[in-house]
């Protein structure tokens, strides 16, 4: 499988914290969903900063190892070159919109004509990026005037428009309500089942089970587990023990397990898998 | 005994364009726990802040142990209900977590001894004993929300507002802010939150109010509130996923009825016929 995002035996502290990422190694591969997860200060931010070379460029610091994004590595290309090559979407919206322009569609195309893109190119792309973030129909409307879960989309069609080889997502429903957690992650399953990259971090694990493929665990800066999300996430008391909760059906199947001694065999990630389980378990 | 708290047809409007509150009528009882949950501008917000007369009602009456908003002074409203903000940076604003918490308490006239023990217990309170010395901003995300309610709660209110306590935080973050809400329900305070997260609102509130378009649409037990399908999805919201599984299993003609983690261990159990757990979760 082709590496989109390699790090390579990678350590890094801020200049004024020691050890924020330790011993990383691994890899994002071509068309694949990579959840990350961890407590507050685990260094998934920072995880992501290092994508386009924001680590080390803006950050400064100490680094050890290597991270090579689209076959450039982040440490010898600018962040403008990696720029090209990925897009990072962060928690609040409206901080990465440009302020400048006044629709959404000039908002989606900014990116584009800052790089002096031709008009056409501008226009297909900016239409394909509207379309596929769902906000067709709103292409006039002032980027302010959207609900937060809209300008969420918008932020994303405006990396989408760039036509970046990964995406980066760092926690990018956290401060939406249930319905824009709710259009974002239909956005981003569409993504996911067309084949895109995407390094999604996130609290919001009931959600990510649907998409992730794979799931990193994080915690103090080092890599507890990456494996199948099914796996991971069925390492309960383990991500218990680290102040992570698992989705409420693997919670509920552990404990069933553990108390009552009652073992299904496996254990269900998301809803679906859990009304078939206990469907069948139930039944009889 | 009257209600703690009334609210009669509020209105309430932040500019001639922006009416946030349509009509909106609550009584609160005495050491209720409520939930208050709803889209953003739906006004959960507003609805907060006029209970302890930081906002006053454009039309309406809001009581609050009798006292009506618009005529009492904030400072006498405050030390009956405390707000607690969202954002913390929004609420810190000393150097130093001791002063954070002893503004209050300060403010309200309390010789030093007391604003001492106020501050102690606060801090205790909260889990926060050994950070007095450290600057608000060197905390943590979660231990800075924590800080934000030790400030409030040194303050002794009775009820006590938390907007968004969930916000922001990971799961263990969440947790610290669960056990603390539910010491201080069993020890008798009345406290109404803010929150998106159900499953948070089904392992705590006894009662929830569902808001949308600045009028109060639901406003019952939490267990009706959130098997109510019909009004969640008027307010776009979907159910724990606990409880979710319990309905669909329902539809497949299984009988097993929970909100939380917990109520699902005992019904599955007991369903299975397998013994009853060891503990209670």
């Amino acid at each position: 499988m082709e590496a989109v995002v390699s790090f390579e035996e990678f350590s890094y502290s801020y200049p004024t914290r020691e050890d924020v990422l330790v011993d990383i190694d691994f890899q994002v591969h071509r068309g694949e969903v990579l959840g990350v997860i961890g407590p507050n200060g685990a260094g998934k931010s920072t995880l992501c900063r290092c994508l386009n070379g924001l680590i080390p460029h803006f950050y400064g610091g100490r680094i050890r190892g290597k991270v090579i994004v689209a076959g450039l590595d982040t440490q010898e290309h600018s962040t403008a070159e990696l720029s090209m090559k990925v897009g990072l979407l962060f928690q609040d919206p409206i901080e990465q919109l440009s302020g400048v322009a006044l629709t959404v569609e000039e908002e989606v195309g900014f990116g584009l004509s800052m790089l002096g893109y031709p008009k056409e190119v501008i226009g297909e792309r900016v239409a394909e990026a509207i379309e596929r973030v769902g906000l067709k129909g709103l292409e006039g409307r002032s980027p302010y005037e959207l609900s937060g879960g809209q300008q969420q989309r918008l932020a994303l069609a405006t990396v989408l428009a760039m036509r970046p080889e990964v995406i980066a997502l760092d926690e990018p429903t956290a401060l939406l309500d249930p319905i824009g957690k709710y259009e974002v992650f239909g956005v981003l399953r569409e993504l996911a089942s067309e084949g895109s990259t995407l390094m999604v971090v996130e609290h919001e694990i009931e959600e990510l089970a649907y998409i992730a493929d794979r799931i990193l665990l994080l915690h103090g800066g080092r890599i507890l587990s990456i494996d199948e999300s099914k796996r991971v996430l069925s390492e309960v008391s383990r991500l218990k023990e680290i102040g992570v909760d698992p989705p409420s059906v693997t919670e509920l199947t552990y404990l069933l397990e553990r108390e009552v001694g009652v073992a299904l065999g496996e254990y269900p990630t998301t809803l679906p898998e859990a009304v078939r389980l206990y469907g069948e378990v139930l039944r009889s | 005994m009257r209600p703690l708290i009334e609210a009669e047809e509020v209105w309430f409007s932040y500019s001639e364009e922006v009416t946030a509150l349509r009509g909106v009528s609550l009584e609160v009882e005495r050491g209720e726990m409520i939930a208050i949950i709803g889209q953003n501008g739906g006004g959960k917000t507003t609805l907060a802040k006029h209970l302890n007369g930081l906002l006053k009602p454009t039309r309406g009456v809001v009581r609050v142990r009798g006292l009506d908003t618009k005529e009492t002074p904030l400072e006498e409203l405050t030390s009956i209900v405390g707000y607690v903000f969202q954002n913390p940076a929004h609420q810190i604003f000393t150097s130093r977590v001791y002063d954070e918490v002893a503004y209050g308490p300060t403010n309200q006239g309390l010789s030093k001894e007391e604003v001492d023990a106020r501050v102690e217990k606060a801090l205790a309170m909260v889990g926060l004993e050994a950070y007095r010395d450290v600057h608000p901003y060197d905390l943590d995300y979660g231990r800075m929300k924590l800080l934000t309610i030790a400030s409030i709660l040194s303050m002794e209110p009775e009820v006590l507002l938390l907007d968004e306590p969930t916000s922001g935080q990971d799961h263990r973050g969440i947790r610290a802010v669960a056990e603390l809400i539910s010491r201080l329900g069993r020890e008798g305070k009345t406290i109404l939150f803010i929150t998106h997260s159900m499953r948070f609102v089904a392992e705590l509130a006894e009662r929830t109010l569902v808001m949308a378009e600045g009028l109060i649409i639901g406003d019952g037990p939490t267990r009706e509130i959130l098997t109510d399908l019909e009004l969640l999805r008027r307010a776009a919201i979907k159910p724990p996923q606990i409880a979710e599984l319990c309905l669909r299993l329902r539809r497949r003609g299984i009988d097993v009825d929970a909100l939380t983690i917990g109520e699902a261990v005992d019904a599955f159990s007991r369903r299975l016929g397998a013994d009853a757990p060891r503990r209670a979760s």
